[in-house]
């Protein structure tokens, strides 16, 4: 129930689809989706493998509510060795493609080995087909699902698929379903690329059940009701989607800009969720077009905008003009205020090249912040650009270099390696901003402390999403702690960290919990899945996941030493705003956190945790 | 007074809960291909538009099947079928001029929107109230039949 | 006023039922020679693989139900119609009178010019008393010969396969349903009944079929260029024509069928027709006349005629082709001008491996025939935006790219306003 209990597995190398059993048994241990397909990872392969050789694994997951009446229920989880960290990545993605696998009867797929020419797997329900992929090798992600649709002839087929970045080694490619949703960081589409796997094509009719229906339609309902009737999912999401954050991130000073050198941007307000609500000046249309959810999603955050048909980035560019994915906070913080850039139509036309051709616009954004004040600095010159100027705050550096990297050109291939490896190319390792190799998003560590903490032991790499405290230190949720002070982040961030790890495992949506906690979680899990479901057990589940996941990046090579942050939010304080003359207090915080989690001042979980999360 | 599924595409988010809850009601299961209602996209549009069965007066599909299987609900209004009269000829499926009756390859019947007896389970579902069961005056319904008319053949001569 | 209806079939007890309505008070006859209820000869196939008994096939399942409205009904053969003195002749002798006529006769199955086709084990495959004869010879392992893969034919292979005997199909034409389907698609469906197990002859006609007394089998056919086929049963579906020879001498036009105007009446007022019968006007054809023997044609056109000899002025646009098929689980579905019109445009997609067909045909910026294999959803919406002549504008360069995303298209074309 709620598990389809059936993996696909596909061996690219001898072109096989195999059906198997799910392990229950893992199932019950680690739930669905990241916990689950981390799981099978651990135990398929080896940490130290390279990630883009044959013997890496991709593994696509989706949770046991996925698919299900729960609202937000269109996750899957693209799990693997990340080509971007060389750690553990698990990257999460809404749509439709999702669900729709599970509808067709699969729990998760395994790709295994290479195939020795393109290919994309094709399902319909239980029929499982590896396709040479002749037609659309070479295409955008968009023209990939035109031409899949029209060949399938099937308008309900949902398509996941790499672009061109994916296939170009981009080091930051991202998978891209439903033509805008991505699981989109660590590399997940560089690893697919190097399998030479394309796209999955997916139908499914079979549908998905759930253990006691009658109580899972009255939790859900309840549920869903607290969605609609909490501000943040009720109402600022759905208008303003993640993008409500520009102003207020910016006003707490903790808004990184121009590659992390300043933490406020003069431009904020001009690329705000409020910004895309406005008539433009040109032809008085609006940016934003509509909201958008994803499947099953009651709060509908996505953003769809359309550009300026006038905008000199797709003027006598009509493939641009149509409405498709729009900013989401993350990205215009990337491609705009950390690169100092506020013209929120080359924002969004950034946006769009990164959705067509398969790259994650949060490590592009800060790579390219990095290389514009390599530029500034007189590191990089004119001749490493071909000429494009890339001076912070340059629209047109952005968008320059969004198709370059896009098609796998010019200097776009030396931005397509990410910050890290350029910055150590050009010499300055300092001004990457990153952990583990990823690139930080959105929060300023030095005016939001406890996203240092966040960032730093990430197991992914630097990332929002593993414990977003932002919510309690900004928001208030679910009580109100202080952004500037570092007293208490650790067990703030040991709590997020374990219930996100349980909450991406589910097949649910991380922004349900702005209003919902683990107790609103674990009715609707017990509802729908076999055996009893406790807040407890919920809560543990999350922590064995984030032990788990720890155990695979030491053994991958990865020490304290890693748990760091980029020398810049150590000791060079934010220079205005409320955080003035404040660093990250990482050293404050960290050896409390592993304290709290049970691990050694080196790190590493005791064999008593181990032991009491049963992962010994 | 009858009441009638009034849909307004601009509201709608396109999140499908109107499917999982149609589908729900009529498979006991959670399966979208299955729903009577279909939810359409328009990507380049930034639009959805839910879409389902619009009840009209002479069905084109009850008057083609060939068995009687499909009748009228007198409560609701609703066209049904019966599952035990009908053989899956699927004549009302190339009928019905709006593709809203269509043939349920697992039962080998067809199936279509019975408005739930009442309470239509897609209505209930909507977070955003782009589907709602309301009287059917008023409603601007008769729009939406403007051009299932345009099809009848009582006018289409004219049109 | 008094209303004869002729023939109990679909466009029969529609019109009858629709007369009561229009006209409480009239007087209502309906006439038909067959011995059973009012049936639908369209679920005769799901009888035939016992899928329904007889009485699954009945037109209207309460048996009270057109006495209740009272309509009287008469089991006799009409033999003659004299227009002149609006009087019909009944086979068993008797005459009765007429104020308002309606032919509804239906078809007769075409009896190829073929020697030997009258002998038990040779049946059509028209009426129930085919199909139980049908039943009788179908056992599992028998040897059934189908002559004439169209329409019918097709429809009943399911039917016959499901019997489990073993089946041969020989069809003159080159390919399956060649007046529904064009070369790709009905060489499709070849391949597919193949692919079940079923021997498809294709441009192969029967010359000749004997009594075979002395092989196992008992009846020889001998084909061009095949050969000869041994078989138990023949069911010989090679296409049907309008009933209307006891019409030869009422002076009423007929054509192929009862010439109808867009009143659905024939040349003699106040006598109209319907159904398989009728030849009306071909819709989207600029006014040619078509016999179009399905079974919406003869439920629409059973409820325009009696709206109209009701007094109740209803013009009828038209009645177009259109076909759902279900052969051996491949469906198919054809509407309208499906082999185009010249200066027109056309877009198809073609997925042998997974039996998926759809090609689309436009005049201008409308579309005016269809063909789909493979599908089932949504198909209907083809016939809404064919007879609507809905003007699709941008929408059609859509379907020219993808032709499948026929509701988007009719969705986008109706029902969004442009933002
Ligand atoms: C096996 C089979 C499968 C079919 N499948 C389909 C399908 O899938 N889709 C589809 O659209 N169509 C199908 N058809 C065709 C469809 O059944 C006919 O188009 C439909 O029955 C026509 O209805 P009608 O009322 O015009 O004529 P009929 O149904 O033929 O009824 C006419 C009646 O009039 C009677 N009659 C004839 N002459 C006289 C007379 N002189 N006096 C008294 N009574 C008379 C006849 O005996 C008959 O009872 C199928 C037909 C058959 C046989
Ligand atoms: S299914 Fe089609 S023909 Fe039947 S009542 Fe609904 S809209 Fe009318
Ligand atoms: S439930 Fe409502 S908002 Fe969601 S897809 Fe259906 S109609 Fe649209």
């Amino acid at each position: 129930m709620s598990w389809q209990k059936k993996i696909l597995r596909v061996n690219l190398t001898e072109g096989s689809c195999t059906a198997e059993p799910l392990n229950m048994q893992w199932a019950a241990d680690y739930l669905g989706q990241r916990g689950l397909g981390s799981k099978y990872l651990v135990e398929e392969v080896d940490p130290k493998v390279d990630p883009l050789s044959p013997d890496n694994k991709l593994i696509f997951a989706t949770g046991p509510l996925t698919g299900t009446a729960s609202s937000t229920s269109a996750r899957y989880s693209v799990i693997t060795k990340g080509a971007l960290t060389g750690a553990i990545a698990c990257s999460n993605s809404g749509g439709y493609f999702g669900a729709e696998l599970k509808f067709a009867g699969w729990d998760m797929i395994i790709f295994e080995g290479k195939a020795p020419k393109p290919v994309y797997l094709y399902i319909n329900d239980d029929h499982a087909e590896l396709i040479p992929a002749d037609e659309i090798w070479g295409k955008s992600v968009w023209d990939t699902d035109k031409i899949l649709h029209a060949k399938h002839q099937d308008p309900q087929l949902k398509i996941s698929a790499i672009g061109k970045a994916g296939e170009e080694g981009v080091m930051y490619a991202c998978i891209v379903n439903d033509l805008h949703r991505a699981a989109g960081r660590s590399g997940v589409g560089t690893v697919m690329g190097s399998k030479n796997l394309k796209a999955v094509a997916v139908r499914g009719t079979k549908g998905v059940s759930v253990k006691d229906p009658m109580r899972f339609m009255q939790t859900v309902m309840e549920k869903k009701k607290i969605l609609a009737e909490n501000p943040v999912t009720g109402q600022g999401l759905p208008t303003y989607g993640t993008q409500v954050l520009m102003n207020v991130i910016n006003e707490v000073g903790a808004l990184p800009t121009k590659n992390a050198s300043v933490v406020q941007f003069d431009g904020a307000s001009k690329i705000s969720g409020e910004a895309m609500h406005e008539p433009r000046a040109s032809d008085g249309k609006a940016n934003l077009v509509t909201n958008q959810a994803c499947f099953g999603c009651t709060i509908a955050c996505g953003r769809v905008a359309r550009i300026d048909k006038e905008h000199y980035t797709v003027k006598n560019r009509p493939e641009y003009w149509g409405a498709s994915g729009g900013l989401e906070y993350e990205n215009a913080w990337s491609l705009g205020a950390d690169c100092g850039v506020d013209d929120l139509e080359a924002l969004t036309f950034a946006n769009f090249i990164c959705n067509e051709q398969g790259y994650d616009p949060i490590t592009f954004g800060a790579t390219l912040a990095a290389a514009m004040e390599l530029y500034e600095m007189g590191v990089i010159t004119d001749e490493d650009t071909g000429g494009v100027k890339l001076n912070f705050g340059s629209a047109e550096a952005l968008t320059t270099m969004a198709e370059q990297v896009g098609k796998g050109e010019g200097f776009g291939m030396i931005l397509g390696l990410g910050s890290k490896r350029l910055c150590e190319k050009y010499g300055h390792p300092e001004l990457s901003m990153s952990v583990k190799g990823q690139e930080f998003p959105a929060y300023d560590p030095r005016g939001i402390q406890g996203m240092g903490l966040t960032y730093a032991t990430s197991n992914r790499g630097a990332c929002h999403l593993r414990s977003y405290t932002v919510a309690s230190e900004i928001l208030g949720i679910p009580e109100k702690t202080d952004p500037l002070v570092t007293e208490g982040k650790a067990g703030l961030v040991k709590a997020f960290q374990d219930a996100t790890a349980a909450v991406d495992s589910s097949g649910l949506c991380v922004f349900t919990t702005f209003a919902w906690t683990l107790e609103d979680f674990y009715p609707q899990i017990d509802a729908a899945c076999e055996g009893e479901w406790t807040l407890e057990r919920l809560a543990q589940t999350g922590e064995r996941i984030w032990n788990m996941e720890r155990q695979f990046n030491m053994a991958a090579g990865f020490t304290a030493k890693d748990d760091t942050l980029p020398k810049r939010l150590l000791t060079e304080p934010a220079s205005s705003g409320p955080a003035a003359g404040k660093v990250n207090g990482l050293d404050k915080m960290l050896p409390e956190y592993y304290e709290l989690r049970g691990w050694s001042k080196e790190g590493v979980p005791t064999p008593d945790t181990l032991r009491s999360l049963g992962l010994s | 007074m009858q009441r009638s599924l009034y849909i307004s595409p601009d509201k709608c988010t396109g999140c499908l809960q109107c499917e999982m809850a149609c589908s729900f009601e009529h498979e006991g299961n959670f399966n979208p291909a299955k729903s009577r209602i279909k939810v359409f996209t328009f990507h380049t549009e930034g639009r959805f538009v839910p879409y389902t069965c619009t009840q009209c007066d002479e069905a084109w599909c009850k008057s083609a099947c060939p068995t009687e299987a499909i009748t009228l609900d007198a409560a609701t209004g609703a066209k049904m079928v019966n599952d035990g009269l009908c053989v899956g000829c699927k004549v009302c499926t190339i009928a019905c001029p709006f593709g809203t009756i269509n043939y349920n390859t697992t039962t080998g019947k067809v199936m279509k929107c019975d408005l739930c007896g009442g309470d239509p389970a897609c209505a209930k579902a909507c977070p955003t109230q782009a589907i709602t069961y309301i009287d059917a005056e008023g409603t601007g319904y008769d729009k939406m039949r403007t051009w299932a008319s345009r099809t009848d053949t009582q006018t289409a001569a004219q049109a | 006023m008094q209303y004869v209806v002729i023939g109990a079939g679909p466009a029969g007890v529609t019109a009858a039922e629709t007369i009561r309505k229009q006209d409480p008070s009239g007087e209502v006859i309906l006439i038909g020679d067959e011995p059973e209820p009012a049936y639908s000869r369209m679920a005769i196939p799901y009888y035939l693989a016992d899928k329904i008994p007889e009485q699954g096939t009945y037109l209207r399942h309460d048996p009270k139900h057109l006495d209740s409205l009272g309509v009287r009904q008469l089991k006799q053969r009409v033999t003659r119609v004299d227009s002149a003195a609006r009087q019909l002749q009944l086979a068993g002798g008797g005459a009765l009178g007429f104020d308002r006529l309606l032919l509804a006769t239906g078809s007769d199955p075409v009896k190829p010019p073929i020697d030997g086709l009258d002998q038990p084990g040779v049946h059509h495959c028209w009426t129930l008393e085919d199909a139980r004869n049908i039943v009788k010879y179908a056992q599992p392992g028998s040897h059934v010969v189908l002559m004439g893969a169209g329409f019918i034919g097709c429809i009943i292979m399911e039917a016959l396969a499901e019997r489990g005997v073993d089946l041969t199909v020989v069809e003159m034409g080159d390919r399956m349903v060649p007046r529904m389907m064009d070369q790709e698609s009905g060489n499709l469906i070849k391949q597919w009944c193949i692919d079940k197990g079923v021997t498809v002859h294709t441009s192969t006609r029967v010359t000749g079929v004997k009594a075979n007394a002395s092989g196992a089998a008992r009846i020889t056919l001998s084909c061009d260029p095949v050969g000869t086929l041994e078989a138990d049963l023949v069911v010989v579906a090679a296409g049907v024509k309008p009933a209307v020879d006891y019409l030869r001498d009422s002076g009423i036009e007929l054509a192929q069928g009862v010439v109808v105007n867009e009143y659905m009446e024939s040349s003699v007022p106040g006598i109209y027709a319907a159904g398989d019968t009728c030849e009306g006007i071909d819709w989207g054809s600029d006014g040619q006349h078509a016999v179009h023997a399905i079974q919406p044609v003869a439920a629409e056109t059973g409820r325009i005629a009696a709206l109209n000899m009701c007094g109740e002025v209803t013009p009828y646009p038209g009645s177009m082709a259109m076909n759902v098929l279900d052969t051996l689980g491949l469906v198919s579905v054809s509407y309208g001008q499906w082999m185009g019109v010249p200066g027109g445009d056309e877009v198809h997609r073609l997925d042998s491996d997974e039996y998926r067909y759809i090609k689309l045909q436009f005049n201008g910026d409308r579309l005016i025939g269809a063909i789909t294999l493979g599908r089932t959803e949504h198909v209907g919406v083809l016939r809404g935006l064919i007879q609507s002549r809905t003007r699709l504008g941008k929408w059609k360069q859509h379907l020219m790219e993808d032709p499948t995303r026929i509701m988007e298209a009719y969705l986008g074309a109706t029902q969004l306003t442009q933002g």
